[in-house]
């Protein structure tokens, strides 16, 4: 019978089944009509409407939030070029200019025959491999020219992507330096045995006497998290690991997933010990849905071993499953609240807080939130104990971190340390010479000048959630700050008032001083929008937009008095910048199409 | 009344559970706001009402109110970052007070006013945003949305409806209605929903009337936007 629905009706009925008419799915079942149908189409919205007996604007509201998802025709083939800094320092904007003239296809618009649409997306996690570019969300690294025209080629010719060389697909985990935690050689069940062979509160003591922080960012104790979660009332307790790896050049939760994920899964299973949960959850960013089968296996793997399902390891009553849910492009839901929204559901809006997910989260229930690599690092002091592995690392900052290590280096990839490691010595490592400035933990992190790279990373010192780009003095440190500037107001969820249009008018006034209309004036103008981001936005984001805006202007800024034209004023309407326009529909440029009054481009 | 804090060196009692903004809005005191409307939820994204708590700045519809707060809210800092948050709000939009049947009866405008703003400072963004005039009985011009949400959720809370919704993303946001034409005509939308009522700005007119008050005696052209006690109230009554 099915074999006579149309196909989109037989998508939605697919998916609608699969999760039980439940709307919590909904962002699930959007992304899963599209990858069988291209997009979201309106008679798409009508039947999951019908089924899930929600209204149109709640599906609408959710399918309009996120970047991957379209409402409107996209092709076939949807490409999207990572835009991180990194991926523009290896030319990743040639190579898309490239492909939409071998494709004949403006960017950002679908092609007329809607074979294919080709735009930039943030940073996808491939910094060190890329430029990197994703196809209908499968991610496509270490992109040259030769490679364009063979996916042009296969485009043109409609190959299904399942039948696209495989080696186009490969991610390459690049570890270069591993220590306690990459180099454990934890077999799956090692850390859940230990623990329950310590109990759950002497596995939260050990946790506790660690001293094992949030390797997110925020650096919150993760011992203490978990008591106060244990100890909030609620119907329900619930396990979230954030691998929404948003922030621009992090990639080490990919590595994670990709080839400890047991660590990673286990270590949830411990939490869910702790608190007493019978539910986890994954929230894995769209940009790695490549990993979504891979994990799914893992998690098969466990249940088969007893190391997931009902009474673990024989343990009567220690009741857990774990299940992963895709973003589906929004960096904003890396943050813990808005996560949790979109876990539900539904448009990734950070919460008003307090109440905190520890005691409210998903569903209004207590739910520990915590970082991949902080859920692997628990399975490992579950496994070697407490005082082991606060004897790592500095006393503030216990044990070692993964930094993902990109840009202008010899050797990018992966490296782990014990904290406290100076910036110069993972330098060295990576064989970055000549280097200019490092932007830590990206662009809501901190941009370094050479002066101080003898700081250490440490929560008391530089902390952060891991990334780590490197700039060589080749590099216009203007021209990085403006793509971070561009993420921050692409990524703005537009709840806030000063982080949605602000975001937007720090973007202008970047793309202003490029064109050269700056003048001092704008400075201050940064430093008054840098103040209401701070002082009023809802959330970290809003908090952080301006930061490498501030960073560089105070470190480089030779690299932004370069762009003003001239020291006392310059105009922001400029009368021949404003016929550009009028010269590309007449495809005019002669003097006649020109004015020549005044400063600037004219003539 | 058990408890009580201080807003800006006055006393302010309060019973428990109810926010800052609550509390002095009850006593009298106002706190500039747009998002924040007494019959409903709080939403905390216009972040105007944010006061400085303890040294911190938080918005004051969202916070609860403790014993022994000490709040800062009519300072020359705040109100200054409150006139740029307004001026945010203007060049995002599409706002020509001389043309907009609203005018006068405008929360936006009044407290442009009333923080003496004087200009944008910001350049205009001149957002293009179509209006929806398939309604027999109202118009609604997005072009003014400040995207508030308060018919969103007087829509769901008070009419028990769906009938608006914000979708989009970023500078990008925009409001819907619940139809698969988009149009407010196809939505089951009636004239006496409160969510036609509660827009602080001009997006929803009524057709069958216009100027029924001519201006100049309009509920902000008789006293500012600081001396009502609910302004809300004021111009729904309108």
């Amino acid at each position: 019978m099915t074999g006579t629905m149309d196909p989109v009706a037989q998508a939605v009925a697919a998916t609608v089944a699969r999760y039980r008419k439940d709307p919590y799915y909904i962002l699930q079942m959007l992304r899963e009509i599209q990858e069988a149908c291209d997009w979201i189409s309106p008679e798409a919205i009508d039947l999951l409407q019908q089924a899930l007996r929600l209204p149109r604007t709640k599906i609408e509201g959710v399918a309009g939030f996120y970047a991957f998802l379209y409402t409107r025709p996209r092709g076939r083939y949807r490409v999207l070029f990572s835009d991180n800094i990194t991926d523009r320092m290896l030319g990743n904007m040639e190579l898309l200019d490239y492909m939409c003239g071998q494709l004949w296809v403006e960017r950002g618009k679908t092609s007329e025959d809607a074979l294919v649409s080709i735009d930039t997306a943030s940073c996808t996690g491939m910094c060190d491999q890329g430029p990197a570019l994703l196809v209908n969300n499968y991610a496509i690294t270490r992109m040259t020219r030769e490679r364009v025209d063979e996916i042009c080629e296969l485009i043109r010719n409609k190959v299904a992507l399942a039948d696209w060389p495989r080696e186009y697909f490969r991610v390459e985990d690049q570890v270069r330096r591993k220590d306690v935690l990459l180099g454990s050689g934890l077999a799956p069940g090692d850390a859940l045995a230990a623990a329950l062979a310590r109990g759950a509160e002497g596995l939260l003591c050990e946790l506790k006497a660690s001293n094992l922080r949030g390797r997110g960012g925020a650096g919150f104790a993760t011992g203490l998290k978990w008591e106060a979660c244990r100890n909030a009332q609620g119907k329900a307790r619930y396990v979230v690991c954030n691998a929404d790896e948003g922030e621009p050049g992090t990639f080490k939760d990919r590595v994670l997933l990709a080839s400890h994920a047991d660590m990673v899964f286990e270590g949830m299973t411990l939490c869910a010990l702790v608190i007493g949960a019978g539910k986890g959850m994954l929230y894995l960013r769209g940009e790695y849905r490549y990993l979504l089968d891979h994990l799914n296996a893992v998690l098969e793997r466990r249940r088969r071993r007893n190391l997931l399902g009902a009474g673990i390891l024989g343990w009567s009553g220690f009741d857990f499953d774990i299940e992963i849910h895709l973003g589906a492009g929004a960096y904003v839901c890396g943050e813990e609240s808005a996560l949790i929204e979109s876990l539900e559901g539904k448009r990734g809006t950070p919460r008003n807080r307090p109440p905190f997910p520890v005691t409210h989260g998903y569903l209004d229930q207590p739910t520990v939130v915590n970082n991949v690599e902080t859920f692997a690092a628990s399975s490992l002091i579950a496994h070697r104990g407490g005082a082991w592995y606060a004897g790592i690392g500095t006393s503030a900052s216990a044990g070692t971190k993964i930094l993902s290590v990109s840009g202008d280096c010899a050797r990018p990839g992966l490296y782990e340390y014990p904290y406290g490691v100076s910036v110069s010595e993972v330098l060295d490592a990576c064989g970055a010479g000549d280097v200019q400035a490092v932007q830590v933990s990206g662009p809501s992190g901190v941009c370094l000048a050479a002066a101080e790279f003898g700081r250490r990373i440490a929560f008391e010192d530089i902390p952060t959630a891991g990334a780590f780009m490197v700039f060589d003095h080749s590099r216009d440190m203007f021209e990085v700050a403006r793509n971070f500037v561009h993420f921050f107001a692409h990524e703005s969820c537009g709840f806030c008032t000063p982080c949605r249009v602000g975001t937007s008018l720090l973007r202008n006034l970047m793309d202003k001083l490029k064109n050269g209309h700056g003048s001092p004036y704008d400075f201050a103008e940064i430093e008054k929008l840098n103040r209401i981001l701070q002082s009023m936005s809802h959330c970290g984001l809003g908090h952080s937009a301006c930061n490498p805006v501030l960073d560089t202007i105070a470190k480089f800024r030779p690299a932004y008095e370069r762009r003003l034209q001239q020291k006392e004023f310059e105009p922001a309407f400029d009368l021949d910048w404003a016929l550009e326009p009028a010269r590309q529909m007449t495809g005019r440029d002669d003097a006649g199409a020109h004015f020549t009054t005044g400063s600037g481009e004219g003539a | 009344m058990s408890a009580s804090f201080t807003l800006d060196g006055r006393t302010i009692a309060f019973a428990e559970g109810k926010t800052i903004i609550q509390a002095a809005l009850a006593a009298g005191v106002y706190i500039p706001h747009l998002c924040y409307h007494p019959d409903f939820k709080p939403h905390g994204s216009c972040k105007l009402c944010t006061v400085k708590v303890g040294g911190r700045q938080t918005a004051s519809c969202t916070t609860l109110a403790q014993a022994g707060m000490v709040v800062e809210s009519d300072t020359q800092a705040l109100n200054d970052e409150r006139r740029t948050l307004t001026q945010m709000l203007f060049v995002e939009g599409n706002h020509f007070c001389p043309s907009c049947e609203k005018s006068g009866d405008c929360k936006l405008q009044a407290t442009a006013y009333d923080l003496g703003m004087m200009s944008a400072h910001f350049d205009h963004f001149f957002p293009s945003r179509p209006v929806d005039a398939s309604h027999p009985g109202v118009l609604l011009d997005f072009n003014r949305c400040i995207l508030c949400s308060l018919c969103v959720r007087a829509s769901r809370d008070v009419d028990g409806k769906n009938v608006f919704a914000l979708c989009g993303r970023g500078i990008k946001t925009y409001l819907i209605v619940n139809a698969k034409s988009g149009r407010l005509a196809d939505t089951d939308v009636a004239l006496g929903d409160k969510a036609l009522q509660v827009c602080p700005v001009g997006v929803m007119l009524r057709k069958d009337k216009g100027f029924t008050v001519p201006i100049g005696r309009r509920v902000f052209d008789l006293k500012p936007v600081s001396a009502y006690v609910d302004a809300s109230a004021a111009i729904e009554k309108e």
